[in-house]
């Protein structure tokens, strides 16, 4: 008898304490199935994986996303894998349990495609719209502005009750309005066309010339215009200032790689085609450096930067010690030479690091962009690259007139032998400013190694634009290359949407060539006496 | 100017032409001139071109050599300067005496060494996709024609993903001007309006994309999925995938589809704002099938580096070798009228797992693989075609090429017959 009633009792027992368990089991089961091939089975096992709602669900999502999941080859089991000095040490999802050490060949990486991406972007939204910080609210709600539909306006309208965050807010309510500008009631669409006339997001606009075009009511086409009208010319507004932007940035890069040869050949009058091998030399130091500190990458660049002050300041001495200062006064001559160099620089590096693009890794700080509104977002990179700019200038222009160097750098420049009768030592003092023009290029080279390729051909693509900027804002003359290089950076950038990148450098071409005949010594031409004899 | 021109000319000739015959080891050998670039822009993508070779012939070396005889590998470098080609390889065919030639990347470099190839009547192997619209009687292209390449992209782009607006960026060269023009008009025979195609086109090694990107973005924003199609050479692409990242363009928004950025371009960069982008190929490193896990392992050990990565121009390299040494031993000799008729038809192991055949018309029969990159710089194939797909050397969406056809084979023996006006130009690129 006691035993008939006992049975049941241990059952209920038993399963409550396996429940958990069981649960885990079964979502360790549904993420087994990650390891089929096939997307379109993929894309159902991660939808499983949204629906279960397992407390481990956001944290497997954002792995798979950043590619950490990898599933056993030897028994379909998914782990989560972390790479650890060639080998991989695997965790399990759900109880976080390490379970070894796998190599490469044992494991094989679950792949997703832009559809899975998409999905788990939206769910991860959803998910984050509760989170704590603020912040991440904010970009839960801007992300689902493109698939707003139903059940996600239900989500977030009892959640707009509660929210306390100012901006938040307002951005939820953006989104009830988009998703009332498809309403029923015309006085709905209405008020969310009027409530979205200071909107920039993409998807207003596009919502709003929909109505405009289709709506079978008068008032709301009419409104839906008025409001087009007014977001468009915010738009046009903001993309000038964009474009203002841009050409401030490209002038400031291309500042950064004149200002070295401003002084190279705008102060000591030597035509240095290496200059671009400098530049180059500056980018391979950021990437050694790179190398020896791998840990630190956000550190890496400000070692990098005395680091290719250094290297390619040396290098620049040497070549003036070498070869530049027997061919003094044959600018011929010069040309020829420093263009050899700067041929023998380009194999010496493809020779060392082979003729591959070296990768250069961007700090955290550096990459994403800084969104002032959707329209107009500031790229990061380039603000500290402007910024970086004006300080190299500012410590050129102050080397130049504060320092006892930068005055028997001006003494050499504008008078060699009365300098000399001075006592200033002309061979030490040319040597020195070859090396600070070159270290200068050095360091516009870790600067470029955040824009573009580390390879041998780096150099060539900048030795043009350097002398043209040198050359149309005045030989000898910093400030004509700062304002030179501006300049021609706006110009370029305001042309490029309308005759397209190619036609753009050209007509900047020619407009130079024009403004040389026009005035042959560049926007600032040296005064004086000094005029004549360089 | 010409000053500069006459400068670089000489100081190229002097200081960077050298070339390098390995020894002769047995006393008659087969040699087989590979012209790569090892300096200069090209040298990037060329030299793994040049490595690729030498390890194929060693190992025919190990199995014997081809008919009975050694092959003698004949380096030379034109140093990415095109009127060099031409005379690089005259000297290979007239001086060293090569029985077949396997070279070049650039179109240009191609159809600077084609009159040469063509009045000593010699073998050609062109590894590396290409605008099509040629087909030489001394030619093999081994490499993709739009067809084995853009075209499958396209198409993938417009029925999986549900692409309605097109940006088509190039850089501005031929390959990437004739590319276009072919997808325009295929876009426009399935339906895509004037007004939903954006055509950008920057110069050779573009680095500042601030503007071009922001334009893409506004042009994507108009509320219909739009891609962009980019047939931007190697070195710009850095640059521009840096700056769709640091503008936010992710690949969901927007998904760029390459058909320049391989493996080994991956390899120089950071591939973390490229998660999620696309590549159309023939091949990937990480097609999981024995032939090609072996060809990986062969290249590591020959190259002495485990970090290095395959890619799809090798592969055509791999199997235009092999189709030679088949051809050879089908003719029975290295004569070139012999070999180029036996070559015809001719199948070999391809490294995804299929077969491999020459066409009549000196293209060959290829799978098309479109994959996404992924962080460590790999590519995961998200779709191909179910069969292999044959290079069409005259494209069927251009008007002054649709009637043309290229068939090597007698009677006719004609690379661009008209079949309207029934007629061999007789010119034959």
């Amino acid at each position: 008898m006691f035993k008939y009633f006992l049975y049941p009792l241990l059952l209920v027992i038993g399963l409550s304490t396996s429940l958990q368990s069981f649960a885990e089991l079964d979502f360790q089961v549904t993420l087994n199935q990650l390891s089929d091939k096939n997307f379109a089975k993929k894309i159902k096992t991660v939808e499983a994986i949204i629906l279960s709602k397992n407390p481990k669900t956001k944290f497997v999502l954002e792995s798979l996303s950043k590619g950490k999941v990898y599933y056993i080859k030897s028994n379909k089991k998914v782990v989560l894998a972390l790479k650890n000095d060639k080998k991989y040490v695997a965790t399990d999802l759900v109880s976080d349990e390490i379970l070894g050490i796998f190599t490469k060949r044992e494991l094989k990486k679950i792949g997703i495609n832009n559809k899975i991406r998409k999905k788990i972007k939206t769910s991860l939204a959803s998910i984050d719209l509760t989170d704590s910080n603020s912040l991440t609210r904010l970009k839960a709600v801007k992300a689902i502005y493109k698939d707003i539909n139903k059940d996600i306006i239900n989500t977030i309208k009892p959640l707009m009750v509660s929210e306390d965050d100012a901006d938040v807010k307002e951005a939820m309510s953006v989104a009830i309005s988009i998703f009332n500008l498809n309403s029923r009631d015309v006085e709905e669409r209405i008020n969310a066309i009027q409530n979205l006339k200071q909107s920039l997001e993409p998807i207003v606009k596009v919502r709003l010339i929909r109505l405009k075009d289709n709506d079978n009511d008068a008032q709301v086409r009419l409104d839906a215009e008025r409001a087009l009208q007014d977001i468009n010319s915010k738009i046009s507004q903001f993309k000038t200032l964009e474009t203002l932007f841009f050409g401030i940035s490209f002038g400031s890069v291309l500042i950064l790689a004149a200002i070295g040869l401003a002084i190279t050949f705008g102060v000591m009058g030597v035509i240095n085609m290496a200059h671009g091998e400098l530049i180059m030399l500056g980018a391979y130091t950021t990437y050694v450096i790179q190398l020896l500190m791998p840990n630190y990458i956000g550190l890496s660049i400000f070692v990098a930067i005395p680091a290719a002050f250094i290297v390619s300041g040396l290098v620049g001495v040497l070549i003036e010690r070498g070869i530049i200062r027997h061919l003094h006064g044959r600018p011929l001559e010069t040309l020829l030479a420093t263009f050899g160099v700067s041929l023998v620089l380009q194999q010496v590096v493809r020779t060392i690091f082979s003729p591959l693009n070296r990768s250069v890794e961007t700090p955290e700080w550096m990459s994403g962009a800084l969104e002032i509104n959707s329209i107009l977002s500031l790229t990061w990179n380039r603000l500290y690259i402007i910024i970086f700019c004006l300080i190299v200038f500012a410590a050129l222009v102050m080397v130049l007139k504060k320092t006892s160097l930068g005055l028997q750098v001006r003494a050499v420049s504008q008078d060699r032998s009365m300098a000399r009768a001075m006592g200033v030592r002309s061979n030490w003092v040319d040597a020195m400013t070859f090396g600070l023009g070159s270290g200068i290029a050095g360091i516009a080279g870790v600067a470029l190694s955040q824009l573009t390729n580390v390879g041998p051909n780096l150099g060539q693509a900048y030795i043009i634009d350097s002398f043209m900027v040198v050359v149309f804002g005045g030989v000898g003359n910093l400030w004509g290359t700062l304002i030179g290089g501006f300049g021609l950076g706006i110009i370029n950038k305001f042309m490029e949407p309308w005759v397209g990148a190619v036609l753009a450098k050209v007509l900047i071409l020619i407009f130079i060539i024009l403004f040389i005949q026009k005035r042959p010594s560049g926007l600032f031409p040296r005064k004086g006496r000094s005029a004549e004899t360089n | 100017m010409k000053l500069y021109k006459s400068i670089s000319s000489i100081a190229l000739a002097a200081g960077l032409v050298t070339s390098i015959s390995t020894s002769a080891f047995a006393a008659e050998t087969i040699k087989v001139g590979i012209l790569h670039s090892l300096s200069g822009t090209m040298a990037i993508s060329e030299t793994t071109l040049k490595d690729t070779m030498l390890m194929l012939i060693e190992d025919q070396n190990k199995k014997g050599g081809v008919l009975g005889k050694q092959l003698e590998a004949v380096v030379v470098d034109p140093a990415s300067n095109w009127p060099l080609f031409a005379e690089k390889a005259r000297g290979l065919i007239e001086k060293d005496g090569v029985d077949a030639i396997f070279g070049s990347w650039t179109s240009v470099s191609r159809k600077s060494v084609l009159p040469v190839i063509e009045e000593l009547n010699s073998v050609f192997f062109y590894p590396v996709q290409y605008e099509g619209e040629e087909s030489s009687k001394n030619v093999f292209y081994t490499g993709a024609a739009p067809n084995q390449q853009a075209i499958p992209a396209v198409d993938y782009l417009m029925n999986d993903l549900g692409i309605e607006r097109w940006v088509l960026a190039g850089t501005d060269y031929v390959y990437p001007r004739t590319t276009n023009k072919i997808l325009k008009a295929y876009l426009k025979s399935k339906g895509v309006s004037d007004s939903d195609i954006m055509v950008n086109y920057t110069p050779f090694g573009h680095s500042d994309w601030q503007t071009i990107v922001s334009d893409v973005k506004s042009f994507g924003s108009a509320g219909k999925k739009t891609a962009v199609v980019s047939t931007i050479n190697g070195d710009a692409n850095v640059p521009f995938y840096k700056e769709l990242g640091n503008q936010g363009v992710s690949s969901s928004d927007i998904p760029v589809v390459a058909f320049s950025v391989g493996e080994e371009e991956l390899s120089g960069l950071d591939a973390d704002p490229l998660v999620g982008h696309l590549a159309a190929w023939n091949y990937f490193m990480s097609v999981d099938e024995d032939v090609n896990q072996e060809f990986i392992a062969k290249w590591k050990a020959f190259i002495k580096d485990d970090n290095r990565v395959t890619n799809d121009p090798m592969e055509a390299h791999y199997i235009g070798f092999n189709m030679w040494i088949k051809a050879v031993e089908k003719a029975g000799t290295t004569e070139a009228n012999a070999v180029q008729d036996a070559i015809i038809g001719v199948t070999t192991p391809n490294l995804s797992g299929g077969v491999s055949a020459m066409m009549p018309n000196h293209h060959i029969t290829k799978p098309v693989l479109i994959g996404e990159i992924q962080s460590d710089g790999q590519f995961e194939t998200v779709w191909s075609t179910s069969g292999l797909v044959a290079g069409d050397a005259w494209s069927d969406f251009l008007p002054g090429s649709k009637d043309l056809v290229a068939d090597w084979r007698g009677p006719l023996s004609c690379g661009n017959y008209n079949v309207v006006t029934a007629k061999c130009s007789g010119q034959n690129f």
